[in-house]
Parts: structure tokens; sequence; C-alpha cells
């Protein structure tokens, strides 16, 4: 095995309800995530051979002992934070390549809504749910350099990146507000998405509070109770089962450096993508032109701007004049976030721009539907700058 | 002065960052430099990244620096903040070369920009604990 190029498929997606208040544990909206995804593979629970658990809240183990997976060959999992579904992909494609597993499950969701320490963590005391430690080394970078100045949330640590590239390099609010605008009207388009119904326009936008400068509300993802899964399996397997395979053609992670201090890296904008981009196009044998879709991790809108420009798409700098609403909309040359994304769909860390790749190279998203989709590339940003790349194929 | 109705979260220390803030409390901004190779770091680790070493120093640095970035929380994200909104978590480029997150005094937040020119201050916020925070120096 020289490489991992399309030796493993997703064959199978599923998600919990996407609600704000799910008044169920984060373990059970992932079972659930879970069943419908096994379901959609055509497959059965017991058919599960690997799992590749999620960063938070439960382990693999918990999930073998839910579905009564007897023998469990492969369990193991990626601490890389909203990285971490689409890095589990290439520790999924890893281990059904080299035949150490059959069948792996990745689950991924939370009750982001409403176990949110900002909002007082409510389901977590319905529930009695007691989230698992994180083993984690930016928690003691936090707590002893950044907590004493109120720097302790994701939307403050990124606004750096943010307001040092906006100032070096002159990106008007504008291409922030076009990436917010572009994924609210994604959203109108899927049945899933909490934001649909509710329309933005760039006025809107620009009008809305500050969160974090220079971030506004707008440019900040939704928090949703909600869980989403899928399920990988070897090439040959995958040409039995219901749906057509969607290829992982080329997967990569990469670390920015060190990745558990923002402020100490030589440049802030080496970020992991960096290094990942490369090595998953390389492996993929397809150019940035041969894509057709992104789904690219959206927290907040500059980290997408920030991953494009990591990716190559254009130079640094130039993400101001690269980024256009005709560009990144549906029926543009390269619609972004056709779900809505974490800013309009729900937040799922990611592992639904995972569900909705698929769907779209499956061809079965309807009005959204990007027209003869063949290749998507599928990002995921984590834990100060943690990047995942997925280029799958039909 | 030391006030000790001090709100906000102090530093949750343990090791190389506990032996950082004791510096403080004596008015002393101090980094890690490998006695190796010279090179200074922060955070605080075990090892010299650049050459390998473990061994090192808490060499003084001469204070001075230049804001690199910056963010201005208008949301408070945890509850002993709210009072001090709009603040400024401002990253600070040391003229040693390392990078630490601050605050600015006497500095509103629109009035920042790359490249500022700023030099430390230390704030005694409690009887145990300095922080160090800059000023605008010319
Ligand atoms: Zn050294």
């Amino acid at each position: 095995m020289d490489t991992l190029k399309d030796k493993a498929c997703i064959v199978g997606v599923g998600e919990s309800a996407f609600t704000r208040g799910s008044g169920k544990t984060e373990l059970r909206l992932m079972l659930e995530a879970s069943l419908a995804a096994i379901g959609d593979a055509g497959l059965k629970p017991h058919d599960i051979d690997g799992i590749v658990g999620p960063p938070i809240g439960s382990v693999a183990e918990h999930f073998a002992a839910n579905l009564g997976i007897e023998d469990l060959r492969f369990a193991t999992t990626v601490h890389m934070g909203g990285a971490s579904p689409v890095v589990s992909l290439q520790a999924a494609a890893m281990a059904v390549a080299s035949g150490i597993a059959t069948n792996v499950l990745i689950p991924l969701g939370w009750n982001g809504y409403s176990s949110n320490p900002v909002r007082g963590g409510g389901a977590r005391a319905e529930t009695g749910e007691k989230p698992m430690p994180e083993p984690n080394p930016m928690m003691n970078t936090i707590g002893a350099f950044y907590l004493p100045y109120g720097a302790t949330v994701p939307v403050q640590w990124y606004a750096w990146l943010a307001t040092r590239h906006k100032h070096l390099y002159g990106t008007p609010f504008e291409t922030m507000g076009a990436i917010a605008v572009n994924g609210r009207a994604n959203a109108h388009l899927n049945e899933k998405a909490m934001m649909r119904g509710r329309p933005l326009t760039m006025d809107d936008y620009l009008a809305a509070r500050w969160v974090s400068y220079p971030f506004r509300l707008y440019d900040c993802c939704l928090e949703t109770d909600a869980a989403c899964a899928v399920v990988v399996t070897s090439a040959e397997q995958a040409r039995d089962l219901k749906h057509p395979p969607v290829y992982i053609s080329g997967v990569a992670e990469g670390h920015p450096y060190p990745a558990d201090d923002i402020p100490a890296r030589p440049d802030p904008f080496v970020i992991g993508l960096s290094f990942a981009a490369p090595k998953a196009f390389a492996m993929a044998g397809v150019t940035h032109k041969d894509v057709d879709f992104l789904e690219v991790y959206d927290c907040f809108t500059y980290v997408v701007m920030l991953q494009i420009e990591a990716m190559g798409f254009c130079k640094r700098g130039e993400i101001k004049d690269f980024i256009t609403p005709e560009l990144i909309r549906l029926g543009g040359e390269l619609p972004l976030n056709t779900h809505g994304g974490l800013l309009s769909e729900a937040h799922v860390w990611g592992m639904n721009h995972i569900v909705e790749a698929a769907r779209q190279l499956r061809r079965q998203c309807g009005p959204r539907q990007v027209k003869d989709a063949e290749i998507g590339l599928v990002t995921g940003w984590g834990d100060f700058g943690d990047g995942g790349l997925a280029i799958l194929r039909r | 002065m030391a006030d000790k109705m001090y709100k906000l979260p102090t530093p949750r220390v343990g090791g190389y960052s506990a032996e950082f803030y004791k510096f403080c409390k004596d008015h002393e901004l101090r980094f890690q430099r490998c006695t190796g190779c010279g090179a200074w770091r922060h955070i605080p680790r075990d090892m010299c990244a650049k050459c390998g070493s473990f061994e090192f120093e808490w060499a003084r640095s001469k204070g001075r620096g230049k804001v690199f970035s910056w963010t201005t929380a208008h949301q408070p994200m945890m509850a002993q903040f709210a009072a001090h909104i709009p603040y400024s978590p401002v990253i600070v480029e040391l003229d040693e070369g390392v990078r630490m997150v601050t605050w600015l005094t006497g500095v509103k937040p629109e009035e920042l920009e790359l490249a500022m020119p700023v030099e430390v201050v230390f704030d005694d916020v409690t009887p145990d604990v300095s922080l160090p925070k800059f000023r605008r120096a010319a």
C-alpha cells in the first residue's frame, strides 16, 4: 500500500435532530446519529468493527457497548477539536486500507447550545451527564497566560489572527460578510438548517453587534445540540452497498507550530492546513481547479478566509480579491458551505460538513445540489488552528 | 495598589508558569532563555526547540515591545469580566522576540494599531499576584 488514495469510502451518513435544547445526553445524540449512518450504509450495528470516538463526551467503548459490537477491532480518538472529524476520516481510511477493520464508525455530537458554560450548562445539569476530561495542552496555556486577561474562548483567540491579517492586508468587513450572507442563503435550501427562513443581508451583517472585534454577531457560528456520524469502509466492500461510494481520494492532517500557543508562532498564518493541503492534493492527484465545491470549517468567517489562503486557492493577503458573492454562491465557480455551515446550518464540529459533502457527491441535495459535482473538498479547524483536509470524489 | 476586592481570575499556575509569575511579583519580566544557544522562549517549556538543550536561565526582558495583534471583547464570556467590557486582550511582541498576551493601560480599544510601541508595567492585583501589563511608549 503506497498511498491511501481511493482505498476507503464514505458509505453511510446520518444525524440526530438539530435543536436548541435536546433534553438528551450527548452520547444519546451520537447513538441516534450512528444508527442513522449505519442504516444509510445498509449495514447493521454489529457490522461495525472500528470506531473513531469523539474528542468530547464519550469514548469508543461507550458506542461498542450500546451498539452490541462484541469484537471491536479498532478504537482510537483524534484530539484536534473541530479538525477531529476530517482527521478521523484519515484514521478510518488507514484502518480499512490496512485490513485492521472493515466498517469504521465516526460519531461526533454535543449539546453545544444547552450545555454551553456561558449559558449556565443546563442540559448536562438536567441529564446528570459529566463531560469526559479533555487531554489538551492548550488548557495549561489558557489557564496560566490567557485567562487573567479574559481571553478564554475561541472567538477571542481566533480574532487575534483575524485582526492582524485584516490590518496587514486591508481586508474589508464585506469579505467576511460575504461568507456569512452566503451561508445563510444556502441554509434556506436546507430543511435541517437552524437558520432556514431567517434571511441575512450585508446591511444586517454590518449592523450587528460586536462580539469580539473584528467579529460581529454573524461572523460567529451557531451553538447547537446535534450529532452526526459517518461510516467508512473499503473500496471493495463499498461497491456492494446501498449508495454510490464516496471515495476518500486525498486526506491529511496538519498542526500549527507550536500548536499549544497562538502568540508564539513565528508566522501566525501558517496553520494546520498549510501543512495538510499539499499532501492531500498530491495524494488525490488533483489541482485546485478540479474542485467543484468547498465545505470549509466556519466557526468564524475569517477562519474560512485564512484556510482558503493556506490551502493555496489564492495568495497570502489576496482573500479580499478572491472571495466574491458570485464565486462562492450555489451556481458559482466555487460553491462554499452549501448546507449553510456552522454559521447557518448547525454546529456539529464540522461533521456536518462531511455529511453534506458526501450527499452532494451522491447528488442527493435537491434544491442546493451542486450541478455535476464530482470532487468536493472538506476542511476541519480546531484547537488553536489544527487542520484536516479531505478531498472526496464520487 | 493591591485591591482586596479583585474579582478577575488570577493565573492558574504550576511548575514553570509559577516561576514566571513569581518574578512578576517582584516586578521583573523574565522569560526562559536557553543557555545552550541563547534562544528566548515563551510559553515556558522543558526543552529548547532550537537546539534540544534542557538548560536555561530566567533572563530579564527589557520590557519593551510592539503591539502584534489584539481583539476587543464586547460580550463577557466569563461573568467576572462583565464590568470591564469592552476590554482588549492584546498580543505584545517583546524586543527579545517572544510574544505574550496582556492588557494595555491608558489606551482605548479604538486607538490600538499594529506595531504601537509599548513598555511593561506591573499591576499588583492581589497581595500575591502582579500581572504584567503594558503602556504606550515613546
Ligand atoms: Zn537552545
